[in-house]
């Protein structure tokens, strides 16, 4: 019956070209704009690191004062944490692994005559970084937490740099030159960038390349190298002291809890931590303040989605919408001009939903044709948004899922769209229109 | 013209003339709330800053050598680059430049009362102080720029500082009006938290780095500080033509004075070039917003004349027979035309309302202004007209329709 069905319609479709080609371009730019526009937002909201991301978890407390007022447009000074802070729940190792960390761009002078000196960004962590989010050593491996105490001068480099200064020879054991120090490096790491960055400060762009160097936190905050982030301050900290205050935040911090008892009893160690700071005079504020926020949900209360985007899906939503609605009426129309057609196969013995399911047919065919057109219009619509200068733009790519999605939702629309014209030309009395024939 | 037989005839199509009188709304509703985010997104990015803008390039060295003499490279530097033929005056800036981006704020109070206030406040909101961006440059800075002073004088090479703050400035006329309402601000002192700097200038506009609310985007002062870090912004004034030729005649010679520098070819630019860049984003959304109205209306037009023709085939026999009664073509033609009127007239109706309820919508999750009420009738008439094209040629046929049809049986 399916072949027979898709015969008819398409026999029918074939009568009316225009009308037919006026559907499919319909359906094939609102699919196609909406298309576009949910594979960005759904590259942007993605899991950067799938697999491991459910135990990941970053706390966050709150030392400010009182009476202390958020700048309309500045950054939450809470977002991040005070050095004291942070060495107080690295040395608590109340989770299976933990790490305290900051961006840096360092100036980094190649022992190689032929390259210029030149930057990259990096980061200063702790020991655990490496395990916690499960990067892969090329060679070597990374430092241990008697480097961090010490502040060693110790570097793991990321491929591409190792590659870079010591071309295809073993770089562990060499010296780098970063900033005004030197390094020796103890491992490469693989070439590693979650989309977004989500362990980096909230004032850099998270859609960027992949990290090239991590060197102990200790030993930067021994050099006062240069930090990429926010330092937010409220006491009267300057340049020289302010890595170590306790008055100002600029840490992020990472936790690794594998069961839901752990995640329990670091939220109450959060709590309890707060409360005692607040007994010792330090924090002014409420202890259940403190909060834990799982990766995700900590993607989420970022928001990294800037409005524009989420305008422009709207829009493209809106735009389907009106496509949907300009397809319902020409399809209800096309439907009820052929109500003779029907009453004559309804007196054939046709039952009611026979013809539902005909029609309903018909209006799929056009819904694959337009899912295809749509295709088109949205890798066309990608091209020209991997063309932006935006951080996120060379990640608009559609994936296996997207692509089937946008058949999918092509088609669902399309039978969406015919299934109020399919009732309406179903229920058609046979005897009065076969007696006007 | 009879609307009755349009109405009953309309009656039988009820669902049809419902979805399109839908579509109209939507599109009007749309159309109208884009048109204007349009408009808003073009105000915003032909904002004037107030300097020479085709004049100007642009150009950041980071020096690598950490203990060298920043104001004697600076000196050396701002020399050789003065000999580029073709650059008419050159100065070095720390790095603000209006719409670069880099942005150096200090919060000024007009009086040291108004600096109490606000500490007991807590807040400089409603204190009288504000929170003016920073340019600071070596002397010449207003001339290159081509900054118009409307009150005052220019910095005096004396009043140059290298370290801590100078006692003068030379502000805007727009931060003038906010910090000394109703009062002359030449001559006044502002107090900055440990120190009075008084205003020698008043400069006509010039832009912050960085956009905040239209109200204060003019709130910039200017200090006679000379920029003291190893990282400078060198800005050259040449003819428009020259710009390319001068930058890069720039590099070459920066490179030759030291080369012990970086020289970021990002950071090497015309000025329109970072004009360009801070607008990006909007360019990019006019661009998208105009090509959705496009295929907004597009497809409502289709849709209508679709329809239209649909429904011209279907009544061609009762289009026959009222021509066989006496109808001319004109009132065949006035009779589609005005069915047409009908239909996009309640989905304008429709649409409007739903202008104004979508703007509110926008209004409270995405800060867009209210839309001015003339809009709507605008968006009205545009989508009248579009309505009538559309229906124009399906019309025509009909009109054409021969009485002899009536006597055919179909």
């Amino acid at each position: 019956m399916f072949g027979y069905y898709l015969d008819l319609a398409w026999r029918s479709l074939k009568r009316t070209p225009i009308l037919t080609g006026l559907m499919v371009l319909a359906i094939g730019l609102g699919i196609g704009a909406s298309m576009t526009m949910l594979t960005v937002l759904h590259v942007m909201t993605d899991d950067p690191l799938p697999g491991r991301s459910a135990q990941l978890y970053t706390p966050h407390l709150d030392p400010l004062p009182l009476d202390h007022k958020r700048r309309g447009d500045g950054p939450d000074a809470s977002d991040n944490l005070t050095w004291p802070d942070a060495m107080a729940l690295l040395k608590a190792h109340r989770a299976t692994r933990q790490a305290a960390m900051a961006g840096g761009s360092l100036l980094v002078r190649p022992g190689r005559t032929d390259l210029r000196p030149f930057y990259v960004d990096g980061r200063y962590a702790t020991a655990d970084f490496f395990a916690m989010f499960g990067m892969s050593f090329e060679h070597g491996s990374g430092w241990g937490a008697a480097d961090d105490a010490a502040g060693a001068r110790v570097v793991v480099l990321g491929e591409t740099l190792a590659r870079k200064l010591f071309g295809g020879a073993d770089a562990v054991g060499r010296t780098v030159r970063l900033g005004d120090s030197d390094f020796r490096v103890t491992g490469v790491v693989a070439d590693w960038a979650p989309q977004p960055m989500f362990y980096a400060d909230a004032s850099v762009k998270r859609y960027s390349d992949a990290d090239q160097f991590f060197l102990p936190l200790s030993a930067a905050v021994d050099l006062k190298l240069d930090v990429n982030g926010n330092f937010s301050s409220w006491g009267q900290d300057h340049a020289e002291t302010r890595m170590t205050s306790p008055t100002t935040t600029w840490l992020q911090f990472w936790a690794q809890l594998d069961t839901p008892m752990q995640v329990a009893a670091y939220r109450q160690y959060l709590a309890d931590y707060s409360a005692q700071q607040k007994a010792l005079g330090r924090f002014q504020r409420p202890p259940a303040n403190a909060k834990l926020y799982g990766l995700m949900d900590w993607l989420a209360h970022e928001n990294l989605v800037p409005n524009d985007v989420r305008l422009q899906l709207w829009l493209a939503l809106g735009f389907l919408f009106v496509c949907m609605l300009n397809i319902v009426a020409l399809l209800l129309a096309k439907f009820l001009r052929r109500s003779g057609e029907i009453s004559v196969r309804r007196a054939l013995g046709a039952g009611r939903r026979d013809i539902f399911v005909q029609l309903g047919i018909e209006s799929a065919l056009i819904g694959v044709a337009g899912g295809a057109l749509g295709l088109l219009v949205a890798q066309l619509g990608l091209w020209s948004i991997r063309q932006r200068p935006d951080d996120y733009a060379h990640l608009a790519q559609m994936d296996g899922a997207m692509l089937l999605g946008t058949l999918v939702l092509a088609v669902l629309a399309s039978v969406l769209a015919g299934l109020l014209p399919a009732w309406r030309a179903c229920r058609v009395a046979p005897a009065l229109q076969l007696k006007g024939v | 013209m009879q609307i009755r037989p349009i109405l009953s005839t309309l009656r039988h199509h009820k669902l049809t003339a419902i979805l399109l009188t839908l579509q109209v709304a939507f599109t009007c509703a749309i159309v109208c709330n884009v048109v204007f985010m349009v408009v808003n997104r073009v105000h915003r990015i032909g904002v004037p800053t107030g300097i020479a803008e085709n004049e100007l390039s642009v150009i950041r060295s980071t020096g690598i050598e950490k203990n060298e003499n920043a104001q004697a490279q600076h000196a050396a530097d701002l020399a050789a680059l003065r000999a580029i033929p073709g650059v008419k005056s050159v100065v070095a800036v720390s790095y603000s430049l209006p719409l670069n981006q880099d942005e150096s704020t200090s919060g000024i109070c007009p009086s040291k009362q108004a600096l109490d206030r606000a500490i007991q406040l807590n807040s400089i909101d409603g204190s009288g102080c504000l929170e003016p961006s920073v340019y600071d440059g070596t002397p010449g800075l207003i001339d290159t720029l081509d900054l118009h002073l409307v009150a005052g004088r220019d910095f005096r090479p004396g009043e140059y500082v290298t370290q801590g703050k100078p006692p003068v400035t030379i502000i805007t006329r727009a931060l003038a009006q906010h910090m000394y309402p109703g009062q002359s601000a030449l001559g006044q002192s502002m107090y900055d938290g440990d120190r009075f700097i008084r205003v020698v200038g008043i400069v006509d506009t010039l832009l912050r780095p960085n956009l905040r609310q239209p109200g204060v985007d003019y709130d910039s002062m200017i200090l006679p500080q000379l920029p003291d870090d190893s990282v400078v912004t060198y800005v050259l004034r040449s003819a428009p033509q020259d710009r390319q030729r001068v930058l890069a005649a720039a590099a070459a010679t920066l490179v030759k004075v030291n080369p012990n520098r970086i020289i970021n070819p990002k950071r090497m630019q015309a000025y329109s070039q970072i004009r360009a860049a801070y607008f990006q984003r909007d360019t990019t959304m006019i661009g998208l917003l105009v090509a959705s109205t496009l295929g907004l209306l597009f497809v409502t037009a289709l849709g209508i004349a679709g329809l239209a023709n649909f429904w011209v085939q279907q009544r061609t026999r009762s289009i026959g027979i009222r021509r066989a009664i006496g109808a001319t073509c004109g009132d065949i033609l006035r009779y589609f035309q005005a069915e047409n009127f009908l239909i996009v007239g309640a989905g304008v109706v429709l649409g409007v309302l739903l202008a104004v309820a979508l703007n509110l919508l926008l209004m409270t999750h995405y800060e867009l202004p209210r839309l001015p009420l003339w809009y709507l009738p605008v968006g009205a008439l545009v989508l009248w007209a579009l309505g009538q094209l559309a229906v124009l040629s399906p019309a025509l046929r009909a009109s054409r329709v021969p009485p002899v049809v009536a006597t055919r049986s179909v």
